[in-house]
């Protein structure tokens, strides 16, 4: 039943996303790949998309993935669940939490958390940009765009906007696909 | 009352309609429209929403809708905020949903793709260096940070099934057993 699938994946995504946007795209590439409702390389345009538009971005792959499996209703479901979590977690907050959250137990545990899903992150991103060179032409192009990222980040001090990068991808990718 | 989850609606629906990038972007314009211009929380309130969407799990845009909702309308306008803040990147991507798989049959859009792909591995890297530079220099969480990536190479390359939500379960446990134990010790001695 595909609807209670996409109830059951989504709420896993919202309640162990800590962290914010990208602590939740290993989480949905783990649900996503392991029922196989996308590939790996649809989410990465996915991805792609949900940073070019507005909203959180594991409401847009909720919201996407949920329409491919689903339609609207698959859709709905989806996104309603990945925001549930957040949604009762905040409204408890106000009455409760605040106080559970500065409690040193809580405290310790998180401090232990956040590490561990920066770690995740970073080896999703490894992980996806390996899997994403599959040629000699993938490698020359995954070589100058990590020179324009990380060239910008600590060479110049600059931060390139996540929008700008992926426009700089799309055109490197339509200039050097095309003519191979 | 009505008229105030009308309100909350659409103010949230403004702001989710306007803030690409997700997440922090939409910090400022929220602080901005709430705190400034309605004056339906404090600046205070604001700090202490951030302090809390960062120790609990979901969107930070889901965690100020529903925050500024319940503070001014209870539980029923805490939806209305939530609903407005999702609706608009819902109702975008729900129509991408609807004509993308077309799209990916032009020649151009599929090279584009191939590039972005790469770029969007890239920038997942990235956003992990700046995360990483926050975490506190001292053993268990630089122990934490090591084991968990080695083992996520590890289960990528050596095609192991390992979940990404039992790692964050099992790094919560170590820290707060760690936790506890240096307590103990602390009274005892």
């Amino acid at each position: 039943m595909i609807y209670l699938e996409l109830l059951l994946g989504f709420l896993q995504v919202g309640c162990f996303a800590f962290g914010g946007a990208y602590a939740a795209i290993p989480l949905i590439r783990d649900v996503v790949l392991s029922y196989g409702w996308i590939t790996e390389e649809k989410l990465s345009y996915m991805i792609a998309i949900a940073e070019s538009t507005p909203g959180p971005i594991m409401v847009n792959l909720a919201t996407y993935i949920g329409s491919e499996q689903g339609g609207i209703l698959g859709a709905a479901i989806a996104t309603t669940s990945v925001i549930l979590p957040a949604f009762l977690i905040m409204i408890l907050a106000v009455v409760v939490l605040n106080k559970a959250i500065k409690n040193r137990y809580v405290q310790a545990t998180l401090a232990a958390i956040t590490p561990c899903i920066i770690g995740i992150i970073f080896a999703t991103g490894a992980e996806m940009t390996i899997h994403a060179i599959t040629g000699m032409w993938e490698i020359l192009l995954g070589a100058v765009l990590a020179v324009i990222l990380f060239g910008a980040r600590f060479v110049l001090k600059k931060k390139i906007s996540t929008i700008a990068f992926i426009g700089i991808s799309a055109v490197l990718g339509v200039l050097v696909f095309s003519f191979v | 009352m009505g008229k105030k989850l009308l309100d909350l609606f659409l103010t949230f629906f403004k702001i989710g309609a306007f803030t690409f990038g997700g997440g922090y972007a939409m910090i400022p314009v929220i602080e901005e429209i709430c705190v400034e211009k309605k004056l339906w929380i404090t600046h205070e309130d604001m700090v202490n929403v951030t302090v809390i969407a960062e120790s609990t799990p979901g969107p930070i845009a889901i965690n100020c809708a529903t925050f500024v909702g319940y503070k001014q309308g209870k539980f029923w306008g805490a939806v209305a905020a939530t609903l407005g803040v999702v609706m608009p990147s819902f109702i975008i991507i729900y129509l991408i949903s609807m004509f993308f798989n077309n799209l990916l049959e032009f020649p151009i859009v599929t090279n584009a793709f191939r590039g972005i792909k790469i770029g969007v591995g890239l920038l997942i890297v990235n956003a992990g260096i700046n995360m990483g530079k926050k975490i506190p220099k001292k053993p268990l969480p630089m122990s934490i940070l090591a084991v968990s990536v080695a083992l996520m190479l590890a289960a990528s390359f050596l095609s192991w099934n390992l979940s990404t939500i039992v790692m964050i379960v099992a790094a919560g446990v170590i820290g707060l057993a760690l936790f506890a134990l240096q307590q103990r010790g602390g009274k005892a001695s």
